[in-house]
């Protein structure tokens, strides 16, 4: 029997505010433990949270990305659980009135297959301190560090739109990807920034009816929570298989190390966290305009911009993808391309090409990098003129990349200037003909390969520096005298 | 001359023409709370050298002129349920017994600025919940007027009435400070809800309560009260600077008169069979002083008032056991010595920690916020809380202000057994401003058997002039009386 799988994710997402959400302490990863702290983040007698207004801006930034509708009234609720590291035994949240509702993401599956992710939902929240264990038993012990408690936070919630690990896989990176792009949060998964849930089902192909639900935690890795993910589909297939469904909704973590989800807890023991409406932060109404200022400010999404590369440059959607997928790739090819009057499709091979090699080998991203969009063009432009070879070119562009210097610098300081004296060349190329009687009797015999290799004989001699075309068109000249 | 009696302004001119130093009067007060506060219990903490401090700060600004305020130079008695720097705030809990705040609460840092000298911290029901003080870990306090009789749910007007602080700054989650004010015999106003910042005060139902000032004269209150209220970045729920309930001018002043004032009296305020006849009439009588002076008198109808009191009881407890959760013996306060595991500190640290009253609002609380439960009791008593607020809005479109009794009846036998039911009810005229956010201003209006009675007057949040002129029409012709310890 065939079977079909049901996902969906909740994922949460720090945002990247100077301040912590409720009250003024900075927002820091890696610092002392305890070192970013107050009342409030500290949940001592008397203490109010006041909600930052960047932390809503930005939740309201992920909602417009995401195509969600931002709520113009909204509201904070207590979900109440004891936990060491929760200091007010309860963490605000929004309950039943989130901030941004049904929104969509586009991906593309392995398969080719466009599919539409649905967004349930996208609220804010607090983040809660972290615990530290060490040891078991009577010497065993735990340590608190508050810096993390308060921090701000989005959980964005999907619809059970996901058919497969793979799309999971891919809906997260694509998210990540968006949320990077509008500077919502740095979305680093190995800092925390970025960490997902997943919920799967599998029931036999074609039922109207889902499986039962099993809840996978603590995914700290794109690899992880696809493994996981394949892991339970396997193991819920089997269990179908074998006429044995599971009998009840589960909590199950993540072994990495042995490569199997375990059972945690079953979710029917989920506590009742008794949320209800905070009473220290009156409702969040948020004005038409200011959302609008925000949806203005918003930059062109990856989706949008590689549907203009394609329309407007004529690039292959895997080339769109590419340019279009990280921001400053993004930035970088357009700053080049309002300098540089050519072809589109030069610059974009060019970023791709060995400007992508040399960011991937340092470690790089193009911000960081001393390459300059004015640098590339320029050393475009020589090509363009003949004054420098494309084989040059790769040598003129790894000194830029290292040295930031400007193309036309790095040409002279090495004598890379191409020769394109054509009296100059003419000699060169007689010289050559004579040296190789051989070749030229064949060119002339009609084995016109011999070309190339009088080409490159050429090349050599001017250790690359030959205008490729002008030597191309004296020796053809010469050959058929 | 006896400072004790004295009124802020006597005081201050005392001070400006240094008839009398700061640091004589605070040696005043502390003496006489050396002298009376053992057998009235009305303090947790005394703050002698804090006080002595502040006051020697004052007396400096007075020597060099410095720009002095009404306030400056006098001594301020602040409830323990509300934070200060350095100095122990229990909140008359066992779970608090040893915490000292590392930050003022902004009603703390606004009296330390206007140059009050904050000279002890009072005692009340274990984080205000309670209407006797019985159950403060501390023990209770006394009633001035007579030892064996309650105070009300408050030490702050305990202390103001028998002269042991001429003002107090406490709280009112559904009527401790109205209440106490009433049995003591002194002024006190829960403020309209927004206008004092809540900031540092260790909450127990956030949307009900408010911080509120004590006096022994109308003048006096609304001199307090315009220090403490104003807006705060650090309370959300802080009233805007151009919004209304912010105290000017206006509120203190000679000009006691009922003329133009149009006093609602609502039907369902004067009805109950609980409500002892005297005073009711002591009540009445202070109606009629504000018609006699020129005042109208309109006949109102609230009739959710009913159901109002059940609403406050769940809203309160469903708070209470939220804000209370912080207190799990973690990273400060009481902490269990004997559990052995995190779930046993948690059981072992608020079953020792907490009191009976804090352990059935947490429990009722609890309950009231469960999933089965929800709508039948948080949800509904929030619709209740919503009628509530519009019958009050509709009652002040056709009268200024409205005045209630405060209490059913005078101060109950200290130490009298009263079922939690019946504590509740205790509060029945006073939780409406609660619910809807009104000021509420209790002022003495006579004495029933030797006891003292107050009267309640509510305004919504803007109309705080006539609030105080009204309060001051009825203090000028009540008269003033104290019980004979303040002059003792």
């Amino acid at each position: 029997m065939n079977y079909e799988t049901v996902i969906g994710l909740e994922v949460h997402v720090e945002l990247k505010t100077e301040a912590k959400v409720f009250c003024g302490c900075a927002a820091r990863f890696g610092s002392e433990p305890n070192t970013h702290v107050c009342p409030g983040c500290l949940g001592m007698p008397g203490a109010l949270p006041v909600l930052n207004k960047k932390a809503v801006e930005l939740c309201i930034k992920a909602g417009l990305a995401l195509q969600c509708r931002i709520a113009p009234f909204s509201r904070f609720d207590r979900k109440q659980y004891f936990y060491p590291d929760l200091p007010q035994a309860y963490q605000i949240t929004q309950d039943d009135l989130p901030l941004c509702t049904g929104g969509k993401l586009k991906i593309v599956n392995p398969g080719g297959e466009e599919r539409i992710i649905r967004i349930n939902r996208i609220h804010l929240e607090e983040e809660a301190g972290r615990t530290y264990h060490s040891g078991i038993g009577a010497t065993g012990y735990s340590l608190l560090d508050f810096n993390r408690s308060g921090l701000a936070l989005i959980e964005i919630v999907t619809e059970p739109d996901l058919r497969s690990p793979a799309e999971a896989r891919i809906f997260l990176e694509k998210l990540q990807e968006i949320l990077r792009y509008v500077e919502v949060s740095d979305c680093k998964m190995e800092e925390g920034s970025f960490r997902c849930d997943a919920n799967i089902s599998v029931h036999p192909a074609g039922s109207q009816e889902f499986g039962r639900r099993m809840e996978l935690k603590n995914l700290n890795s794109f690899k992880a929570i696809q493994a996981a993910l394949a892991y339970e589909e396997n193991r819920l297939g089997s269990l179908l298989a074998a006429g044995t469904p599971p009998v009840q909704e589960e909590s199950r973590g993540w072994d990495e190390t042995r490569g199997m989800t375990f059972f945690m807890r079953p979710k029917e023991k989920a506590s009742d966290y008794r949320y209800f409406p905070d009473p220290d932060l009156p409702p969040l109404v948020i004005a038409e305009e200011w959302v609008e200022k925000i949806r203005e400010d918003l930059p062109e999404l990856p989706e949008e911009k590689k549907n203009r590369y394609m329309k407007e440059y004529g690039l292959s959607a895997q080339d769109a993808d590419l340019l279009g997928g990280s921001r400053e790739t993004a930035e970088f090819f357009e700053a080049t391309l309002r300098l540089y009057p050519g072809e589109a499709k030069t610059v974009a091979n060019w970023v791709m090409g060995e400007f992508a090699r040399l960011l991937n080998l340092e470690k790089l991203t193009p911000a960081q990098s001393k390459l300059k969009p004015e640098a590339l063009a320029a050393m475009l432009q020589m090509i363009d003129a003949g004054e420098i070879s494309g084989k040059i070119a790769k040598t003129v562009f790894e000194e830029m990349f290292y040295s930031g210097k400007s193309p036309r610098e790095i040409v002279e300081e090495k004598g890379l200037v191409q020769i394109s004296d054509e009296s100059q060349l003419a000699a060169l190329v007689r010289g050559i003909l004579a040296k190789h009687p051989g070749p030229v009797a064949d060119y002339r015999a009609g084995k016109t390969k011999a070309l190339g290799f009088l080409v490159g004989q050429v090349m050599k001699e001017t250790k690359g520096k030959a205008n490729p075309g002008l030597v191309n068109k004296l020796l053809r000249e010469e050959l058929e005298k | 001359m006896e400072l004790s009696t004295l009124s802020l302004k006597e005081i201050g001119d005392a001070l400006r023409k240094k008839t009398v130093s700061a640091r004589e009067i605070t040696g005043v007060f502390l003496e006489r709370i050396n002298r009376f506060n053992p057998e009235l219990n009305a303090f947790v903490t005394v703050a002698e050298e804090e006080a002595l401090a502040a006051a020697d700060e004052a007396d400096h600004r007075l020597a060099r002129g410095e720009r002095v305020t009404p306030l400056t130079g006098i001594p301020v008695a602040v409830a323990d349920t509300i934070c200060t720097k350095g100095l122990k705030t229990t909140c008359a809990s066992r779970m608090l017994a040893n915490f000292i705040p590392p930050y003022d609460a902004t009603v703390v840092s606004r009296l330390k600025e206007a140059g009050a000298v904050i000279i002890a911290k009072t005692n009340s029901d274990e984080f205000g919940a309670g209407t006797t003080t019985g159950y403060s870990a501390f023990g209770p306090v006394r009633n001035p007027w007579d030892k064996n009789r309650e105070p009300g749910g408050d030490g702050g007007a305990a202390a103001v009435a028998a002269g042991l602080a001429p003002l107090a700054v406490s709280f009112d989650t559904g009527g401790s400070l109205r209440r106490a004010a009433a049995f003591c015999g002194v002024a006190g106003l829960k403020p309209a809800y927004g206008s004092v910042s809540r900031y540092g005060l260790a909450a127990l139902a956030p949307s009900l309560e408010q911080i509120g000032p004590l006096a022994r004269r109308v003048d006096d209150l609304a001199l307090l009260y315009q220090v403490l209220a104003g807006p705060d970045p650090l309370d959300a729920t802080s009233l805007p600077a151009d919004g209304p309930g912010r105290g000017g001018e206006e509120l203190t002043g000679p000009a006691a008169s009922g003329k133009g004032l149009r006093i609602g009296l609502p039907r369902e305020y004067f009805t109950g069979d609980k409500l002892q006849a005297a005073v009711k009439e002591r009540v009445l009588a202070a109606a009629g002083i504000i018609t006699g002076e020129g005042g109208e008198q309109v006949d109102l109808t609230l009739p959710s008032t009913e159901y109002a009191l059940a609403a406050h009881i769940l809203l309160a407890a469903a708070e209470a056991s939220s804000s209370l959760a912080r207190y799990d013996g973690v990273r400060y306060g009481y902490r269990s010595p004997e559990a052995a595991d995190i779930d046993l500190l948690y059981k072992k640290t608020r079953t020792e920690g907490f009191g009976s009253e804090a352990k059935r609002r947490i429990l009722l609380g609890t309950l009231v916020l469960s999933a089965g439960s929800y709508n039948d009791y948080y949800l509904n008593a929030q619709k209740i809380r919503t009628l509530v607020i519009r019958e009050f809005a509709e009652a002040f479109t056709k009268c200024h202000l409205i005045l209630t009794p405060v209490t059913r009846e005078v101060p109950g036998r200290a130490g009298e057994e009263r079922s939690p039911l019946r504590q509740y009810q205790d509060e029945c005229y006073t939780v409406g401003a609660n619910l809807a956010g009104l000021s509420g201003l209790s002022v003495p209006c006579g004495l029933v058997d030797g006891l003292p009675v107050g009267v309640q007057l509510l305004a919504p949040a803007g109309r705080e002039a006539l609030l105080f002129q009204a309060a001051r029409t009825l203090e000028a012709a009540v008269g003033e009386f104290s019980p004979p310890i303040l002059r003792g």
